[in-house]
């Protein structure tokens, strides 16, 4: 009925179009399995229910809050109305300071507590990552 | 002060002569005999005012003379006169500069290398090139000068960002914007060639040159980053999946693509429209990079300043570009009817298509990674950021295929091929089976997985290798990318499997003990230097075989500004580095200590290396050639 070359081109574009859409229908899948939702103290404060993902908590270090012993560090975070307590074991880095902006990934035990698996680095004095600077604005 | 006035006005004048150049140019098209000579000229003097402007920043920094800004802002009197001049491009005014240096520098070595080039298409090249220079030039003028001034003028400046402070960073931008804006005159001639209905097999072999220049630079510039990210900021790792990495990978693979398209038009004068799209596609990538990570958008080194007027400038320029690319592709472009009808299954070029495949595969999943979080913000205001699993979840499956590919993709031959007498091709994969097996099989997690990528990876690098040794094919170039190639795949997968880490807090004095390795923290040190104050760990490392080794890990105060960094202290040897990194935590005396010991690091940068090189062995052999 019709030509080699339009069964052949038929072919080509059928099984383009499968792989495109299995890889778009991956990618996603991927992506909402492996997205890390960022919250400040005062949203995880308003949770309902404690989610068992992976997520990244924002804010300020509080003042003379940083305890460390051989094992872990222990310090608070803060966006001026809600803390949460970090307990922390990995390495710290350099501009991880009191009063400074800090993000920090990991798991939620409650709404008071978070595992820390990962204290992410800033590269500037001056510099504050956005999602903090914003949840700091909001209150 | 005078070296400010005589930048900025410079720069005024690269700008005029920018727009001149634009108006000869398309006044006299038809004219062009007449215009070859002056052209070259005025690109000359363009080229000559942002060289002068560029030394005068450059001038400003080595002097002090913090009544400029930019100086002001990133520089300081105790600086080494090393750091004072990297500090040039070390900063977002400085490094635009450095860019367009780059591009004037890269138009006229064009003029001068086309020569034989029809001259209508030389002029329609520079007249694209033109464009963009002048929308670099109207934004450093407008958004970002270099050479503003302060008054009245501060006695000392605020000091270079310390972790920038480094000798692999002080190459990584020059590099890396070679590389970026090689892509430039790519993307410039493309549309030239397009507009002209030229593009054919000499048209392919004359910019495979730029493809190969722009592509190493970028594969090095990558490379420099990555060892800086190794050793400074003390995470022990060489690739995060960071935003910035990532737009610097995104153009790296649209890069490689076009690379090996340009190939096959070269001998087969098929994908024409694919090469174009690649062309723009590249270009745009590079241009994006600079867009996301000068908007303040990414969190990361490189956001120099929130100013979202700068974004905005680079959005609004890259959509113009990109209408205007789209334009001449959709009305110019021809596209010749036969293109399918000679290909078959099994030949070089249907393994390079179907890689090609993978590669932008690869590369959507970098851009959704990287761009969803900021559309999501965007639409939701919901932050969220996407990890390392993502990537390895999607990437790492499809390496297996890709290997294999890259592996036997070259032995086939133009048009039709096929595999009779490969015996060694079978061989070589049961060996790689073989020993990836025993290597993999005292591991318990992900056995299957790893066995088959290490296979591939290992069934890659052995047939690279017996070709070298054999030289079946003549394509030494090739054959010596694909094995650093895997050699790159087979580090990073060793690396990552056999990687061991300790991390503890201790005070002076105290040990570390862990199953087969033992931490002794003997002591510190205390030294002043020029522009920091350092405290330097004396740390002695016992492994289970009885072996001592002495490290020196080093925590750097710098003055100005106030910033510690650790300075790793890394032993690398061929089998394994050893990685040490301490922190001080504030108001504490505990010491948070990081110990690595990653298997076949070195070998993941020499990998590079090698895969630069192939492409420099390719780009030597064309000129030698002619």
């Amino acid at each position: 009925m019709y030509g080699r070359k339009v069964k052949l081109r038929f072919l080509f574009v059928v099984i383009i179009l499968i792989t495109l859409i299995l890889s778009v229908f991956l990618v996603l899948k991927s992506l909402e399995e492996n997205v890390i939702y960022f919250q400040s103290p005062s949203e995880i404060n308003a949770l309902t229910e404690i989610d068992k993902k992976k997520i990244r908590v924002g804010g300020m270090v509080k003042k003379n809050s940083i305890s460390i012993n051989a094992k872990e560090i222990k310090f608070i975070i803060t966006d001026f109305k809600n803390e949460i307590n970090v307990i922390y074991t990995g390495a710290v880095p350099n501009l991880f300071e009191e009063e400074k902006g800090v993000v920090a990934e990991g798991f939620l035990k409650d709404r008071n507590f978070f595992f820390a698996t990962k204290i992410l680095a800033k590269h500037d004095e001056n510099y504050m990552p956005p999602e903090v600077k914003k949840a700091i604005e909001e209150n | 002060m005078l070296y400010s006035v005589i930048g900025y006005y410079s720069l005024i004048l690269g700008l005029c002569f920018g727009l001149i150049i634009i108006y000869f140019s398309v006044k006299n098209f038809q004219n062009y005999q007449l215009l070859d000579n002056k052209i070259l000229s005025f690109t000359f003097l363009q080229f000559f005012f942002v060289v002068i402007s560029f030394l005068c920043l450059i001038l400003s920094f080595v002097l002090s003379d913090f009544s400029n800004e930019t100086v002001f802002n990133n520089s300081h009197t105790t600086k080494p006169l090393f750091y004072k001049i990297a500090g040039t491009w070390g900063n977002h005014e400085g490094s635009l500069l450095l860019w367009l240096f780059v591009l004037t520098l890269f138009i006229l070595i064009f003029l001068l290398r086309s020569k034989k080039q029809p001259t209508k298409y030389k002029i329609l090249t520079l007249v694209f090139q033109q464009m963009i220079i002048i929308g670099f030039f109207v934004f450093l003028i407008k958004t970002s000068n270099p050479f503003n001034f302060l008054y009245p003028t501060p006695e000392e400046g605020l000091g270079l960002n310390p972790i920038l402070q480094d000798p692999a960073l002080a190459i990584h931008p020059p590099i890396l914007y070679l590389g970026y804006v090689g892509t430039s005159i790519i993307f410039s001639s493309a549309l030239a060639a397009t507009s002209l209905n030229i593009i054919n097999k000499s048209w392919a072999s004359h910019i495979k040159k730029w493809v190969l220049i722009s592509w190493i630079f970028l594969t090095l510039g990558i490379l420099l980053g990555s060892i800086w990210a190794y050793y400074e900021l003390g995470w022990g790792g060489f690739w995060f999946w960071d935003p910035v990495e990532n737009v610097s990978l995104m153009p790296w693979l649209a890069l490689t693509t076009l690379l090996h398209c340009i190939l096959v038009l070269e001998k087969k004068l098929i994908l024409t429209s694919w090469v174009i799209i690649l062309s723009i596609a590249t270009f745009t990538l590079s241009m994006c990079g600079t867009f996301l990570v000068r908007s303040g958008i990414l969190n990361s080194v490189h956001t120099f300043a929130n100013d979202p007027e700068r974004g905005l400038f680079i959005l609004i320029f890259l959509f113009c570009l990109i209408f205007l690319s789209l334009l001449i592709f959709f009305f110019f472009h021809k596209n010749n009817k036969n293109n399918f009808t000679s290909l078959f299954w099994l030949s070089k070029e249907t393994s390079i298509i179907v890689n090609n495949w993978f590669m932008m595969y690869f590369l959507s999943v970098v851009l959704i990674g990287t761009v969803y979080p900021i559309f999501l913000d965007v639409l939701s205001s919901q932050k969220i950021s996407v990890g390392p699993p993502f990537y390895h979840k999607l990437i790492i499956p499809f390496l297996i295929p890709f290997l294999l590919m890259m592996a036997v993709g070259p032995k086939l031959k133009w048009i039709k091929s096929n595999l009779k007498d490969k015996f060694y091709l079978i061989i070589l994969l049961a060996i790689s089976i073989l020993l990836s097996f025993l290597i993999v099989k005292n591991f318990d997690t992900k056995f299957l997985l790893n066995t088959i990528l290490i296979s591939s990876s290992m069934y890659l690098f052995f047939i690279t290798l017996r070709d070298f040794f054999i030289k079946i094919h003549n394509n030494i170039s090739q054959n010596i990318a694909h094995f650093g190639f895997s050699l790159l795949i087979l580090s990073i997968l060793f690396n990552n499997l056999f990687s061991t880490e300790i991390i503890a807090n201790l005070k002076v004095g105290e040990t570390f003990q862990s199953e087969n390795t033992k931490i002794v923290f003997e002591s510190i040190n205390q030294e002043k230097e020029k522009n920091y104050q350092s405290i330097i760990g004396n740390f002695s490392i016992h492994n289970s075989k009885g072996k001592i080794e002495n490290m020196l890990p080093e925590l750097r105060i710098y003055n100005q500004p106030n910033i510690v960094t650790s300075e790793a202290d890394i032993k690398t040897t061929l089998m394994s580095d050893k990685f040490i990194v301490i922190n001080l935590v504030q108001n504490q005396d505990y010491f948070n200590i990081r110990y690595q010991v990653k298997p076949f690091m070195i070998w993941i940068w020499l990998s590079v290396v090698l895969i630069s090189f192939g492409g420099l062995m390719s780009f030597i052999k064309k000129e030698h050639e002619k």
